[in-house]
């Protein structure tokens, strides 16, 4: 057994890393039109939310219009059917990932609504995706259906012609 | 205003408006923004204004509380930023936002800020989160729990003689009687000291009354100077002295039982320069407000936390912005003309903020 002058002694250098694992767990708060959203999803819709000073539909809706700053309590029903704005091809693998690479990560403004939102689209190949392509939400099967974004599996074409460019450049 | 408080602010600030949420042990229904937002109409509402009116907006808030990454950010949009208008936010109590306003209002380039907070522990587990302030590498990682960290300092207080768990219950009996009168508090009731002190320990030797309450809440207050302040608020309620201080992070460094970051605060924000009525004091524990009181110099004749204070509601990152909107609602209410307000952040006392408002 060492003594403490032998620990004294002894050169092991400095310390460079220390570990102190970290785990916090919470419960979210969806909140009032959060949850209408979630619902949504639920029944295998896009619910969004009608701000009532500008008229503008958000899809989720935090429950306020961000450019008015007032409460939007206006349900509004979106299509499943929307235009690609821009989108991104994903080559890089990482830890975690569910599907295979390359795939497109998109923005996707449904029709009807202000905003777009982020959606993956498959079932083409990557180099033939484009902005202004018409795509249509695809479905978990009714009974996998849950208040979450995992309820939409993907976007994929609808076969539409491609939208104008000036129908989307505002939402770029 | 007297001489020195003139020379400490050259350009007077005024408490136009302040709103603040029922406070509440969990809101389980709504978001941040949905809280916020009704808040932020009141504060408005109560002079008269909108969003428009204000040229600067600044939040206080932490994201450990929701695990929320940027929730300030998203927090934003209870205001509604277009036109787009400059704002800031700081990982602090609202109170530190609103010095950091008042800081831009001196410059006089503007005349009008909003300041709000939102506070909300339910999401989380408050002893674990509050553990991850303490320094990362000796003190965070064994965890210890804010009951715990100001249990030590009660019982360093009661071992130097300056105070007895008696004195503890005293303090949270009346807290909680006065809360009666506060239609926003979260904990309020009628229970005689000798009655609290049958309470079992929850840290010894603090038992469960000389704990604050878990609380979400939202707070907002608008500030304003120059001709909106007038404009605003027949008889303004004005900033006179505001000052902050920070101890360092070691806690075996520090005399528990005193608080000279308070001291030096209200040296600078001329607590002493004139009589004070009314004290709102940040002291989320019981014994904190002996401490505190000490070290604002305040006797026993001005009222301390008419509101009841954080241990009637304790909403985090909101409880201290709180304390200057009740001392001026004191004053604006016609019920005091000199009060001093009080915040505190970090474990026992660490930071603390202090802020003269006078009538007139």
């Amino acid at each position: 057994m060492a003594d403490r002058a032998d620990i004294a002694a002894a050169d092991l250098g400095p310390v460079t890393t220390l570990a102190t694992p970290i785990r916090l767990d919470f419960e979210f708060t969806p909140g009032v039109a959060q949850s209408r959203f979630l619902r949504g999803l639920e029944r295998g819709k896009f619910i969004g939310q009608r701000c009532p000073k500008c008229g503008m539909v958000y899809v989720p809706s935090r429950g306020s219009c961000p450019t008015d700053g007032v409460p939007t309590t206006e349900d509004v029903e979106l299509a499943n059917v929307g235009t690609v704005t821009t989108y991104c091809v994903v080559n890089v693998p990482f830890a975690g990932q569910s599907i295979e690479i390359p795939y497109i990560c998109a923005q996707v403004l449904l029709d009807g609504a202000n905003i777009s939102f982020m959606g993956l689209i498959q079932e083409i190949p990557a180099d033939q995706v484009r902005m202004g392509m018409r795509v249509e939400a695809v479905w978990v099967d009714p009974d996998q259906l849950t208040p979450s974004l995992a309820s939409v599996r993907y976007f994929r074409p609808n076969g539409e012609p491609d939208a104008d460019y000036e129908t989307f450049k505002e939402y770029l | 205003m007297s001489a020195a408080a003139a020379r400490r602010t050259p350009r007077p600030v005024s408490i136009a408006s302040f709103a603040q949420a029922h406070n509440v042990r969990r809101d389980d229904e709504h978001n941040e923004v949905e809280m916020l937002m009704p808040v932020v109409a009141g504060v408005f509402g109560n002079i008269g204004i909108t969003k428009d009116d204000i040229d600067f907006i600044c939040s206080g808030s932490t994201d450990y509380l929701i695990g929320g990454p940027f929730s300030f950010v998203t927090a934003l949009d209870a205001v509604g930023v277009w036109p787009p208008k400059s704002e800031s936010h700081v990982e602090m109590d609202g109170a530190w936002a609103l010095y950091e306003a008042w800081v831009l209002l001196q410059e006089g380039e503007i005349d009008a800020a909003l300041v709000y907070s939102f506070g909300r522990s339910s999401p989380g587990n408050l002893n674990e989160i509050l553990a991850l302030q303490l320094d990362p590498y000796y003190v965070a990682p064994l965890w210890p729990d804010p009951v715990s960290l100001a249990a030590l300092q009660a019982r360093a207080l009661i071992d130097a003689g300056k105070a007895t768990e008696a004195d503890f219950a005293a303090i949270a009996s009346r807290s909680r009687r006065d809360a009666l009168d506060n239609p926003k508090a979260q904990v309020a009731n009628d229970i005689p000291a000798e009655k609290l002190l049958e309470d079992e320990y929850v840290v010894s030797p603090l038992r469960r009354h000389a704990l604050p309450p878990i609380t979400d809440g939202v707070a907002a207050i608008v500030l304003a100077a120059g001709d909106k302040a007038r404009q605003w608020s027949e008889k303004p309620v004005w900033i006179t002295g505001f000052d902050h201080r920070i101890e360092t992070h070691a806690l075996g460094a520090r005399d528990l039982t005193s608080s000279p970051s308070t001291v030096r605060a209200a040296e600078g924000a001329g607590v002493s320069d004139g009589p004070i009525d009314v004290a709102e004091i940040h002291a989320p524990f019981a014994h904190q407000e002996i401490i505190l009181k000490e070290a604002l110099g305040l006797d026993d004749t001005v009222v301390v936390n008419p509101s009841g204070g954080p241990l009637a509601a304790n909403p985090i990152m909101s409880a201290g912005l709180i304390r200057i909107g009740e001392a001026a609602t004191r004053i604006s209410s016609g019920r005091a003309h000199r009060a001093v307000a009080h915040a505190t952040s970090g474990p026992c006392l660490q930071q603390n903020l202090v802020c003269v408002l006078e009538g007139e």
